[in-house]
């Protein structure tokens, strides 16, 4: 499915067909949750402006403990601005971040680190010529004897191993190069890579992208699993509805620089979505056609 | 597994140049040949062995012939001001992590190309050896006794610390948590500086590693020859280092590289040297057989590495 990506640009000072208040299928926008502490990551009120162009316009979002949240959003809605946001590697220009319900004020991607936010990029995380649990260790290498720096190869082989096994992450050879991996064996190592560094929450970009079935279900077992069982909250950011679908818990549509529709997957369908979408989309394409006539 | 097998090439290629030199000329194999192998071959090897952390980060050091050429003379220089010889050459070898430091640091921080910068540092090394010695060649000091003995005199004395700087710069890739981050580096360097290794600090100590074992190593051949010229181009010295490195496995474009590979290559590159010399090639075709010979050996390595994945597939 493709749809027109610019239609009606944020910040170009049009009418706004879509209205501040979120709206979903079936009313269930922004549920309303007693329990305030599963929330490990919530944003109030996020705002980012470059220049003349806004690109947010106040993202209110929660993520929950162990749950995986879909950031759904064409190119210019902001959605990468958010995430960027989200990562550390923009400040925003007002509006609050809590982690586990304290106030943070993420500096920069590394600070974001040690929050315990970790990104996941499928092609940036491994370096090809180094096994696989070299890899899983890297720049946080066991070693012995100090200063020297003495790599303590076998722990670490058992270390990754056991891990590995703890995930249900299946690499036959723990001494294969990275490269000789297959695309989602490459993203099932980094994504262990990050929790096993006592990451809380992973921002996943786009992890099922150029990936066959069998690779599919090996990442999708995966994220439900390390979260499910783990407790690991995870944004998946895709402009695949059916990747998400398959996924995600919930979704979050970031429209004109604000959530638009946060809805939970089980009450929704792919094709309720989809029309949703659509519609706003012909009523932003019809909204442009009248301003254009005038 | 691509770098074992690799080695394996080089191996077979080494060990059929080897053997064939014994077959046709019976003053091969003796003591006193060997000998004069290893000693042609060490600097070779040394510089070979720092090239291979540089290739791996995916840069290079075309200044490490220089540096070779100008250590003992920074010995000389520093002797000749009644510096004690011992002293001299710890100074020299600073004076070489200085330069180490200098390449490394423009490379990184101004972002010029390594190959420019050591290539410009390679040029200015050698105009500060013709003005500092005003092109006339000296006898070097340190000669005597024991000391000479260790320091290059001894028939093994070059081959032995080029064996030793094989086995610490092995160990340095291969053992420890640097030699991750160097091949981390040159593997994958966003990559890398996402996950918080400090890129350009390990860069900067690999340039100062091949300046410092490349400066020692041309201290001990200038008190082996006893004399330093002021007349030798450092590309004359830093190639074959190169060329060892490259044949031996190491990859031009980073990530890989192998230590002793490189050392197998410096010994086909020796071999090859001295078998001409001793089958009388004629010195017309000297360089023509030996440019020959290179080529030969590295396209077998290429087409035996592509046969041994196909074998795996």
């Amino acid at each position: 499915m493709s749809l027109p990506g610019n239609v009606a640009p944020a910040g170009d000072g049009g009418p706004l067909p879509v209205t501040s208040a979120p709206t979903g299928p079936g009313d269930t926008a922004f549920p309303a949750r007693d329990d305030q502490r599963d929330v490990i990551l919530r944003t109030v009120g996020i705002t980012k402006r470059f220049g003349p162009v806004v690109a947010l316009r106040g993202v209110d979002m929660e993520l929950h403990r162990g749950e995986v949240l879909g950031i759904v959003g064409d190119n210019g809605t902001g959605k990468s601005t958010f995430v960027k946001i989200l990562t550390g590697f923009y400040p925003p220009d007002s509006g609050q971040m809590f982690i586990e319900g304290n106030l943070v004020n993420l500096r920069s991607v590394s600070d974001a680190r040690r929050h315990g936010i970790e990104t996941v990029y499928q092609d940036l995380a491994l370096v090809p010529q180094l096994s696989v649990y070299q890899n899983l260790f890297l720049n946080r290498e066991l070693t012995s004897f100090g200063k020297v720096g003495w790599l303590s190869k076998g722990k670490m082989r058992q270390l990754a191993k056991q891990y590995l096994d703890d995930i249900k992450v299946n690499i036959p050879d723990i001494d294969a190069e990275a490269e000789t991996l297959s695309g989602g064996q490459r993203q099932a190592i980094a994504v262990a890579r990050a929790t096993r560094q006592s990451a809380k929450i992973i921002l996943l970009d786009e992890p099922l992208a150029a990936m066959g079935a069998r690779e599919s279900a090996l990442i999708v077992d995966l994220i439900r699993s390390l979260s499910r069982e783990r407790g690991i909250s995870m944004i998946v950011i895709d402009h695949n509805y059916t990747h998400l679908f398959e996924i995600c818990d919930r979704l979050n549509v970031i429209r004109e620089g604000r959530v638009a529709v946060d809805v939970r997957v089980e009450e929704t369908t792919l094709e309720q979505l989809t029309e949703l979408m659509v519609s706003e989309y012909r009523s932003q394409i019809a909204a442009g056609q009248a301003q254009l006539n005038r | 597994m691509v770098i074992r097998q690799r080695e394996a090439t080089v191996i077979l290629v080494t060990t059929f140049v080897v053997l064939y030199f014994g077959f046709v000329n019976s003053a091969f194999f003796t003591t006193g040949n060997i000998i004069t192998i290893c000693q042609y071959m060490a600097s070779i090897a040394v510089i070979g062995f720092g090239e291979v952390l540089i290739l791996v980060l995916g840069e290079i050091d075309l200044s490490a012939g220089a540096v070779y050429l100008t250590s003992p003379w920074l010995v000389y220089f520093f002797w000749k001001d009644g510096i004690p010889i011992g002293i001299a050459i710890a100074l020299a070898v600073l004076c070489c992590v200085g330069i180490g430091l200098v390449n490394g640091l423009i490379t990184v921080w101004l972002n010029v190309s390594s190959l420019i910068v050591t290539l410009a540092v390679n040029y200015a090394l050698f105009g500060f050896v013709l003005i500092q010695s005003a092109d006339i060649q000296e006898d070097m000091p340190g000669q005597g006794g024991t000391f000479g003995k260790i320091f290059g005199i001894g028939a093994w004395s070059t081959i032995l610390w080029a064996a030793g700087i094989m086995v610490v710069i092995w160990a340095l890739l291969k053992r420890t948590r640097f030699g991750v981050h160097v091949i981390a580096t040159g593997g994958n360097l966003l990559g890398a500086a996402e996950s918080g290794i400090p890129v350009r600090r390990v860069k900067v100590w690999c340039f100062i590693v091949i300046s410092s074992t490349s400066g020692l190593i041309g201290i001990m051949d200038g008190i082996r020859i006893g004399s330093v010229n002021p007349g030798s181009d450092g590309l004359d010295f830093v190639l074959p280092g190169i060329v060892a490195a490259v044949v031996g496995g190491t990859a031009l474009t980073g990530g890989r590289g192998t230590v002793l590979g490189t050392a197998l290559g410096a010994i086909f590159l020796g071999a090859l040297e001295d078998g001409f010399n001793l089958i009388g090639v004629n010195a017309n075709w000297f360089f023509l057989a030996e440019g020959v010979m290179i080529l030969v050996a590295m396209i077998a390595n290429m087409q035996l590495g592509l046969f041994a994945k196909r074998l795996r597939r």
